[in-house]
């Protein structure tokens, strides 16, 4: 795969699978913009990024869910120049105990996986419009392709944001433009730091962000990371409900 | 923002796989989490990719500090050589960074895949032993953080003791955070290799004085399973950085793996035998070649996790350096009790350590020579023939390799390490492993 030098802002810069994508895309020697809420974690990852190639980084310390997407994002693309690339990558997964229970808690995952991430997605979408050029990356989860006891609320955050952004490929189609939403299955991250990671299912974040740095050249508006998820997922789908529910997943 | 929890786990090893016992880990991301993490009311101990082969990176009554989530480049000087980076970057990832623009580790070990943290936490040393020393001596200053003393800039002017207490230290003076090196200058990403076969050891002491003066790189493969006249044989390797060639760094995308634990019978006398004499009349008829530094440096990194061909119980080494004038004497005796005893495997290696001296005060490296074996795990037997080594060890005044080893006594260990004492007066008080407790305590 060749990766060409871009101009890229990241949202969510300090999230496992970002900072491994933004190393790929640095040694090419990328423009950045990345976007968080620590900026001493920012400022760490943007020094590495820099030593690995990154043209130029500049770090922007905001908090993505509540702020005007459509103003920052417009200054951030100011700094750019243009933009070429807008990899979204933040969001939480939530405790299932308390999600089912606390209605803050709720309201707290879909501002943050869906509902901010809305209005990012749709002011990137009218710039890449614009442009008739760029690609809007967005993360979202294997989690979101049927509903299952063990995290529906997650699931169907991320089910609203891949059906968000199948809308913008649609509309940037006739353009040139680009919408792509990755769903990574099991990643051994620090999101996912609880759990037991047994098995040949666990992908680590390099292996994610080699897909979604390959999706940002080619393919979508859907992508499975890795690509093995897309038949799991196609199994699940299809699986009858009767079969389905006998499932403990 | 919250620290990461301690986590539960079986299946963290170390690469011998002897020791099966739960750890409780913690996998930091970002300095900001890390003086949290040091306050922990039980005992911690930093570790990175867990490439040391027995105790020494396990603290089972405590609990882990996993550093390779710290994996950032900080600074990167092409012009000077000078790099920075976090303790949990992979010496794998330095070589792509470097190679490019014409450097290379100042000296690295058998693999490339341990932290930065890890090698100095060592004082790791290489085949370029005789002509670079440990890798402490090329540390410009470290990054310690320490639970009495907070976050400090540690460098030989600037704290004599903690320095040579942290080079080689095991972790046991703190969480290194980040490291400042010197890189080497290469021309080109190859080495000029020349193999020579050795029939005896007088012929391996022979080649080994030839070689020193002339080239950076020496090596020696034995073959101790063979018996009677043909103990002591091998193949020597020597090599320089070739001068001229192109400077592409090594590819990890070929990565072959062992994805399970063979069965504990795979690796008997008789297939490691068959292995050896294979080995040796191939590797007999190669004589000069130019090689990519990967296969030269890293012959065993081309098969990912080959620890897992030693099955379930895993697999003991044997690593030992005998002082300069002891060493003709020591090393037949060790070689026809380990020949004896029939317990050993491919992987025996003999070097000879060059005159300079190492920084820290628990560094191994010193003029004389190493020989390193694997052993199979076979319970009582394996470790009454490493005490039978032990012994020699002893008697001539020679000394153990912390990284390698999950079982010297106490005794041992003072004897080989005579700093210990002045060591133990820097360790961090929070900081212990299971290595630790068995030696010191
Ligand atoms: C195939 C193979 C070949 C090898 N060849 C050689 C060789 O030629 N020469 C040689 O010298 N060694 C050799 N070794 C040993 C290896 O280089 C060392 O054990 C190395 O230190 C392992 O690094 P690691 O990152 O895996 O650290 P670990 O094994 O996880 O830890 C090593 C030690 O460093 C400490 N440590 C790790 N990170 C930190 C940190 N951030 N702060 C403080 N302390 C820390 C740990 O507590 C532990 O005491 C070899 C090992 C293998 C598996």
């Amino acid at each position: 795969m060749t990766v060409r030098a871009r101009n890229i802002i990241v949202l969510g810069a300090t999230s496992a699978i970002a900072e491994a994508t933004a190393r790929i895309w640095a040694a090419a020697g990328a423009n950045f913009v990345l976007v968080g809420r620590d900026p001493a974690r920012l400022q760490a990852i943007a020094q590495d990024l820099s030593v690995r190639g990154a043209k130029s980084t500049s770090i922007v310390s905001i908090d993505c869910v509540r702020a005007n997407a459509r103003d920052e994002l417009q200054k951030m693309v100011k700094t750019l120049g243009r933009l070429d690339l807008l990899l979204l990558a933040y969001g939480a997964l939530g405790d299932k105990e308390i999600l089912e229970q606390d209605q803050k808690a709720i309201e707290r995952l879909v501002a943050t996986n869906f509902t901010s991430s809305i209005a990012w997605s749709l002011a990137a979408s009218r710039i890449l419009e614009q442009q008739r050029s760029g690609t809007l990356i967005v993360l979202g989860s294997v989690a979101g392709d049927r509903g299952r006891q063990s995290n529906f609320v997650y699931g169907a955050t991320k089910a609203g944001l891949a059906c968000l952004v199948e809308g913008i490929a649609h509309k940037l189609a006739p353009t040139g433009a680009r919408a792509v939403v990755v769903k990574p299955g099991l990643v051994d991250t620090p999101m996912t730091e609880a759990f037991q990671k047994k098995g040949f299912l666990w992908s680590r974040p390099e292996d994610v962000a080699r897909i979604i740095a390959r999706s940002a050249e080619r393919g979508g508006p859907i992508v499975y990371a890795p690509s093995f998820w897309g038949w799991i997922m196609l199994i699940i789908r299809l699986a009858p409900t009767w079969i389905f529910n006998r499932l403990r997943i | 923002m919250s620290s990461p929890p301690l986590i539960d786990r079986d299946d963290y090893c170390s690469w011998g796989r002897v020791v099966r016992r739960r750890q409780r880990v913690v996998r930091p991301h970002f300095f900001s989490e890390l003086p949290g993490l040091v306050g922990l009311p039980s005992s911690k101990l930093a570790i990175g990719r867990r490439r040391s082969y027995g105790d020494s990176c396990l603290n089972s009554d405590g609990s882990l500090i996993d550093m390779c989530g710290l994996d950032r480049f900080i600074s990167f000087d092409a012009k000077k050589g000078v790099l920075r980076a976090e303790a949990g970057v992979v010496l794998s990832d330095i070589l792509h960074l470097t190679v490019p623009s014409g450097w290379f580790l100042p000296t690295t070990p058998g693999t490339r895949f341990v932290t930065l943290g890890g090698a100095v936490a060592n004082d790791v040393h290489g085949k370029n032993h005789h002509s670079a020393g440990s890798i402490g001596r090329h540390v410009r200053a470290i990054g310690l953080l320490r639970s009495d003393r907070g976050r400090l800039t540690v460098t030989p002017a600037s704290e004599v003791a903690l320095y040579s207490a942290t080079i080689g230290g095991l972790g046991l003076t703190g969480v290194i955070e980040w490291v400042e090196l010197d890189l080497a200058r290469i021309a080109a990403a190859h080495v000029d290799v020349e193999c020579l076969p050795f029939e005896n050891l007088e012929e391996f002491w022979a080649l080994s004085a030839e070689s020193v003066g002339n080239f950076e790189h020496t090596v020696a493969w034995i073959d101790c399973v063979s018996k009677g006249s043909k103990i002591g044989r091998g193949i020597f390797t020597r090599g320089n950085w070739s001068t001229t060639g192109s400077l592409i760094p090594h590819k990890d995308e070929t990565w072959k793996t062992v994805p399970i634990e063979a069965p504990s019978s795979l690796l008997n006398t008789r297939s490691i035998g068959a292995f050896n004499e294979v080995y040796y009349h191939l590797q007999k008829r190669k004589r000069k070649s130019r090689l990519h530094y990967a296969p030269f440096f890293y012959p065993l990194d081309s098969v990912l996790h080959w620890n897992r061909l030693y099955g379930r119980s895993g697999m003991l080494q044997y690593q030992c350096v005998i002082p300069k004038g002891e060493a003709r004497r020591a090393i037949p005796h060790m070689l026809s009790e380990i020949t004896r005893s029939g317990g050993a495997s491919f992987l025996a290696v003999l070097k000879t350590f060059g005159a300079l001296a190492s920084p820290g005060l628990l560094s191994f490296p010193r003029e004389g020579a190493t020989l390193a074996i694997d052993f199979p795990n076979r319970g009582r037997d394996t470790l009454e023939a490493l005490a039978r080594l032990d012994q020699i060890v002893q008697e001539f005044h020679g000394a153990l390799y912390p990284a390698k080893d999950g079982r010297m006594p106490a005794r041992l260990f003072r004897q080989s390490f005579p700093g210990w004492e002045e060591f133990s007066k820097a360790t961090d008080p929070a900081m212990s492993s299971d290595f630790w407790r068995r030696v010191a305590s």
